[in-house]
């Protein structure tokens, strides 16, 4: 294996766990709704994938609870928000608060055993070819479902009528409902969607990454995850840009300190964290674009008046 | 933003607290800890010691622990609380209560505290802690003997004097066996993140490491050693069940002994205040079993534990030479304690810049 293509399947494995979490909440973020438990519901989705993949061996299993355990959890948030009409940032706060307590009292007994590591694919055989084989073809099936999710989302929001429905409900929900659109139900189930991508995306932690269960293993991600959504300026394709410099930069950081340049640690830990910002507000200098495709009314609660 | 949703995090977390049935005429004995117990690594072995100590103590005790209980003010109302809650020892498990016990220390002076890791002292606060760093240089000859390439990865937390003697411990015990011996280090700027930790051992294997060991908490980077068919060390706690394979040995913290001690110090009234930096003497650190490694340096190992342990060799002794090729100290000379507490340069051999 080459050293750039080390260097490149790192930067793979880093960065999919973010796009994963975040290509969700971008759609929820799009309805109009701020759910800030994407850490809740990423490390609920750990905790249920290592234990179903542990109790019957079946990483697949493992994904489909990791699914249904953050879903589980954004069905409890949309219920909140959006028939209780409680307030979107305390309770999402809340929600992660909750997560990371409550994967705590699941994953006690599941400390320390030995997990279930989903194999890479090998599509017809082609990861045998040189330079581009393991890349291309012999990833993870989860690294492939990200870039398709990533993908189906765009085609989603912009090319189906359902996506305008969502992306008119973001926009003004007052409209949307005087229009005779189900907002809250429009607006559950985007919540709902984004829960299955952040349990996917805990999964890919517990089932991948580092394939073990550990209190609190998503270390942040969940919020690095509702940041780039942010300053994608909710549009997939510049947060799939955005998740991979993370990554990039994140491992770059690595490298540059085992080369031994002598940049400061403390420095090249948070380059990832300014290079994305940069980068992003540099490709987002288009003030109608971002004008346009931000959710008016996100964060707002709806009532309906009847 | 994520520093304070941390700490909002650890703030609820260190409400929820275990609590064991009350009864008078026992005594209460209180641990405050960093991490989850099931952290397989720092806090697992104390909450080990607290069980072995309340299993050997029987009915005289009873313990109860907050977990998760971030260092700093909200590290000062929790242990307040344990005092209050008519506890009559209390054992705070991470270096940043130091001021937070001094403090509660002063207004409960019936209770007895005890400070992992610190330096400051009181009438009724004992500090205590390991010398870590002999394991280290056992685990350093090892890696000396195994290495291939001559060259180790090591992953750091940050840069305090406990982890940089770690890493000058290590290599020195490497080059003791292999003078030309080659050390990559990578801060991760974090105790625990088990990604990061992932990821840090794969760029240090990529750049030509075949041996990986880590100042961290977690049991990602070994689980990415045997993965990739490199060895790795175990930190704080037998590691060995996360890779079978690539595992030569651990570092395993003790803290069993001394709990049971101070506690029945207590029990007895002979408790005073008193400083242990205990190391393998005292059985504070432990190898765990040699695994994965030819007989000849097993036995190796087991003489340097050994001598480790009887006092004869020194991890520390001359002649050192810093990074930049000056002499620390001649042959037949030992550093001293306050040097090696206070540690904030590398010896030479490590290819790295220490962060400032």
């Amino acid at each position: 294996m080459t050293g750039l293509e080390a260097f490149v399947l790192t930067v793979i494995t880093a960065s999919t766990p973010f796009l994963l979490a975040a290509i969700g909440e971008l759609v929820v973020e799009r309805s109009g709704v701020l759910n800030l438990g994407v850490e809740g519901m990423m490390v609920m989705g750990a905790v249920c994938g290592f234990g179903a993949a542990h109790l019957t061996g079946s990483p697949w299993l493992g994904v489909l609870a990791a699914i249904l355990a953050g879903a589980a959890m954004a069905l409890l948030f949309g219920f909140l928000t959006q028939i209780l009409i409680t307030n979107q940032v305390a309770t999402g706060l809340s929600i992660t608060l909750l997560g990371l307590g409550l994967s705590g009292l699941i994953g006690s007994n599941l400390v320390g055993l030995p997990g279930e590591k989903m194999q890479p694919l090998n599509v017809f055989g082609l990861n045998e070819m040189p330079i581009l084989g393991t890349l291309v073809f012999g990833q993870d099936p989860l690294v492939y479902i990200s870039i398709l999710l990533t993908l189906g989302v765009a085609y989603f929001l912009y090319r189906t009528r359902a996506g305008l429905i969502v992306r008119a409900v973001g926009q003004s929900h007052q409209s949307a409902h005087s229009l005779g659109y189900k907002v809250i139900a429009v607006r559950l189930s985007c919540i709902v969607f984004g829960g299955c991508c952040a349990g996917l995306a805990g999964a890919y932690l517990s089932l991948s990454y580092t394939p073990q269960w550990i209190e609190n293993m998503t270390a942040g991600r969940g919020w690095i995850a509702l940041a780039l959504v942010v300053f994608s300026t909710w549009m997939p394709g510049r947060l799939a840009i955005g998740a991979y410099l993370f990554g990039t930069v994140w491992i770059l950081g690595l490298y540059a300190q085992a080369w031994g340049i002598g940049i400061p640690s403390q420095f090249l830990s948070s380059l990832p964290y300014l290079a994305t910002i940069v980068a992003l507000i540099l490709i987002s200098t288009n003030r109608r674009l971002s004008v346009v495709n931000t959710p008016a009314s996100l964060g707002q609660g709806f009532v309906p008046d009847r | 933003m994520k520093q304070l949703v941390t700490t909002i995090i650890a703030v609820t977390a260190a409400v929820v607290m275990s609590l064991s049935a009350t009864a008078a005429d026992k005594l209460k004995v209180g641990f405050i800890y960093i991490g989850p117990p099931g952290d397989h690594g720092w806090t697992y072995q104390h909450d080990q010691g607290r069980l072995a100590m309340e299993n050997t103590l029987g009915d005289q005790v009873e313990t109860m622990f907050v977990e998760n209980v971030p260092e700093g003010p909200d590290a000062e109302r929790t242990i307040e609380r344990l005092a209050r809650q008519g506890t009559g020892l209390i054992f705070t498990t991470s270096f940043g209560y130091m001021d937070p016990t001094i403090k509660v220390a002063k207004r409960f002076p019936e209770v007895k505290f005890e400070h992992a890791t610190g330096y400051k002292k009181a009438d009724n606060v004992s500090t205590y802690s390991s010398r870590f760093y002999e394991g280290r240089y056992v685990i350093g000859q090892i890696a000396g003997k195994i290495s291939k390439s001559g060259t180790a990865g090591y992953i750091a937390s940050f840069p305090i004097p406990e982890v940089v003697r770690g890493i000058n411990s290590f290599l020195l015990g490497a080059q003791s066996v292999n003078p030309d011996f080659k050390l990559k280090v990578i801060w991760v700027n974090s105790w625990f993140d088990p990604g990061k930790e992932a990821d840090a051992a794969k760029v240090l294997i990529s750049q030509g490491a075949d041996i990986i060991t880590q100042h961290t908490d977690s049991t990602a980077a070994i689980q990415v050693a045997e993965e990739k068919g490199v060895y790795a060390f175990g930190q704080a706690s037998d590691m060995a069940a996360f890779a079978p394979k690539a595992l030569l040995t651990s570092i395993v913290n003790n803290w069993t002994d001394y709990y049971i001690a101070r506690t029945q110090a207590v029990l007895d009234g002979s408790w005073e205040s008193t400083d242990t930096f205990g190391g393998m003497d005292m059985n504070m650190v432990r190898m765990g079993a040699f695994n994965n490694m030819p007989d000849d340096v097993k036995a190796m190992a087991e003489a340097t534990t050994a001598s480790i342990t009887s006092g004869e060799l020194h991890p520390f002794a001359g002649p050192i030479f810093a990074q930049d090729g000056s002499q620390a100290i001649g042959e037949g000379e030992v550093l001293d304690i306050g040097t090696l507490m206070s540690m904030n340069w590398y010896v030479q051999g490590v290819d790295d810049q220490l962060p400032q």
